[in-house]
């Protein structure tokens, strides 16, 4: 259905007709930045899993990702954008901003500290995802709800 | 609620017509053959740990958790897990349950509950007093157990911190605040028979049977319930409405469109590390779940998914 809004929407401007595009909307930014986060998170994984040789260069990429991403993250839940679109936001979001905004900032503040130092190794990029998880998942308890 | 509340009326209603002695004899509690505790030994405490993270008993019955952050002390964290004060609540359809302290505590806890009394709460859903106890305590999984598993649970809850904290009182709607009308649901719905028919030669399904139907308790979310609170048998882990509020609780079937596609080994790894294929995390109450399911030999991992595997595509 996504992929249908999104092709109207380039059949219209093709048309040269503006409209306001389902990819402009708050829930769906936010989730193209979750999906952002959990492809550098999976680039990780492939490395600690040793499906990927270590390469420092992907896992500064990785972790800088993480962290920028999440730091913009919190900024995408305006009022009004509660429902719609499939979003998976709980409305606790709303209810308890601060909270939200500080799990989002542990998670930034945790990959930061690990692209300080940076992980040498697959074990080291495996613990580092090890920490990376329970920030993802401490705020996921809360804050996301799944709907199927 | 209001359709709930009438068809629970209605069942009683038709109970008490059939006689209220008759029922009265169908829905008593009903402790178990107390030579089943008996000469079980020495309890394996190793075991009983592994039981203890397979049950999930500190995701109900742990202190309310206030200051988790996520990572960094990970064994303090543990340490808190083991403090089984009890005191969250848990909200469902019917009203909120407050899982009582089950730590040793001699009087706030069960410290001087015997191995029958443990087990007939566990197995049977009948209290110390005798009276019944509330299926929001998975009884109706954990009468799966083997007398072993409950002896060597019991034995290593014996080893936790004692708590002397005191839990309020269930709140709960009319009818569902009448003790004796759990025997109406336990006459309708307990029952220790296999939820899903499975290939229990094949020893790895059987285990993975035994946990997810027994201690691991997976029907109690991902089961979808009657209006009396039942399962609905032919749903087995077909996903249910989340009772704590909004979204669902996912089917974990292999016809579940978001984890239907995954290969056991996918869900060996979630259960261990929480991460999806897809690199999502786990979420929800589920979270804790997955933290007790870490905990687990990799074996039972392996096991709990073999066994979702095999579960007919609904």
């Amino acid at each position: 259905m996504k992929i249908r809004a999104l092709m109207l929407a380039a059949a219209l401007a093709g048309l040269g007709v503006t409209a306001v595009t389902a990819a402009d909307e708050p829930q769906a930014v936010r989730q193209q930045l979750m999906k952002k986060v959990g492809q550098a998170t999976g680039a990780l994984s492939g490395i600690a899993k040793g499906e990927k040789p270590y390469d420092a260069e992907i896992v500064k990429a990785s972790l800088a990702t993480i962290s920028e991403t999440v730091k913009v993250f919190p900024d995408h839940f305006p009022a009004g954008s509660e429902t719609g679109m499939e979003t998976e936001a709980s409305p606790k979001i709303w209810e308890n901003m601060a909270d939200f905004k500080a799990k989002a900032a542990k998670l930034g503040g945790d990959a930061e500290k690990i692209l300080a130092e940076l992980p040498a190794d697959q074990a080291g990029v495996g613990a580092a995802l090890g920490i990376i998880g329970k920030d993802c998942s401490s705020c996921h308890e809360s804050y996301r709800i799944k709907k199927d | 609620m209001g359709r709930r509340a009438r068809y629970l009326l209605s069942g009683l209603a038709l109970l008490a017509i059939a006689g209220g002695g008759l029922a009265w004899w169908l829905t008593k509690p009903d402790r178990s053959d107390a030579s089943q505790w008996e000469g079980l030994g020495d309890p394996d405490l190793s075991n009983g740990e592994r039981v203890f993270w397979a049950g999930g008993c500190a995701s109900c019955h742990a202190a309310p958790d206030t200051t988790d952050n996520g990572a960094s002390d990970d064994s303090a964290a543990d340490e808190k897990r083991l403090l089984l004060a009890g005191g969250r609540s848990l909200k469902s359809p019917f009203g909120t349950f407050y899982p009582p302290n089950i730590s040793p505590d001699e009087t706030a806890g069960i410290g001087t509950w015997t191995l029958a009394e443990f087990g007939d709460a566990m197995t049977r859903g009948v209290g110390r007093d005798g009276g019944h106890l509330y299926p929001s305590f998975p009884y109706g999984s954990y009468i799966r157990m083997t007398a072993k598993d409950v002896n060597d649970l019991w034995g290593f809850m014996q080893t936790l911190p004692k708590s002397g904290n005191t839990t309020p009182q269930h709140d709960l709607a009319f009818p569902y605040n009448i003790r004796p009308a759990i025997g109406v649901w336990k006459f309708f719905y307990l029952t220790d028979e296999p939820r899903a028919r499975i290939n229990t030669a094949d020893t790895k399904l059987a285990r993975g049977q035994y946990l997810v139907e027994g201690p691991g308790h997976c029907g109690e979310c991902h089961t979808p319930r009657d209006a009396l609170g039942g399962f609905e048998e032919a749903r087995w882990l077909t996903g249910a409405p989340n009772p704590e509020g909004e979204g669902r609780i996912p089917d974990i079937t292999p016809a579940s469109k978001s984890v239907g596609g995954w290969s056991a080994s996918d869900i060996a790894s979630y259960l261990e590390t929480g991460f999806t294929p897809d690199f999502d995390t786990v979420g929800g109450s589920m979270v804790e779940v997955q933290k007790n399911m870490a905990k687990l030999p990799a074996s039972d991992r392996d096991a709990i998914a073999a066994y979702l595997k095999a579960l007919p595509a609904l």
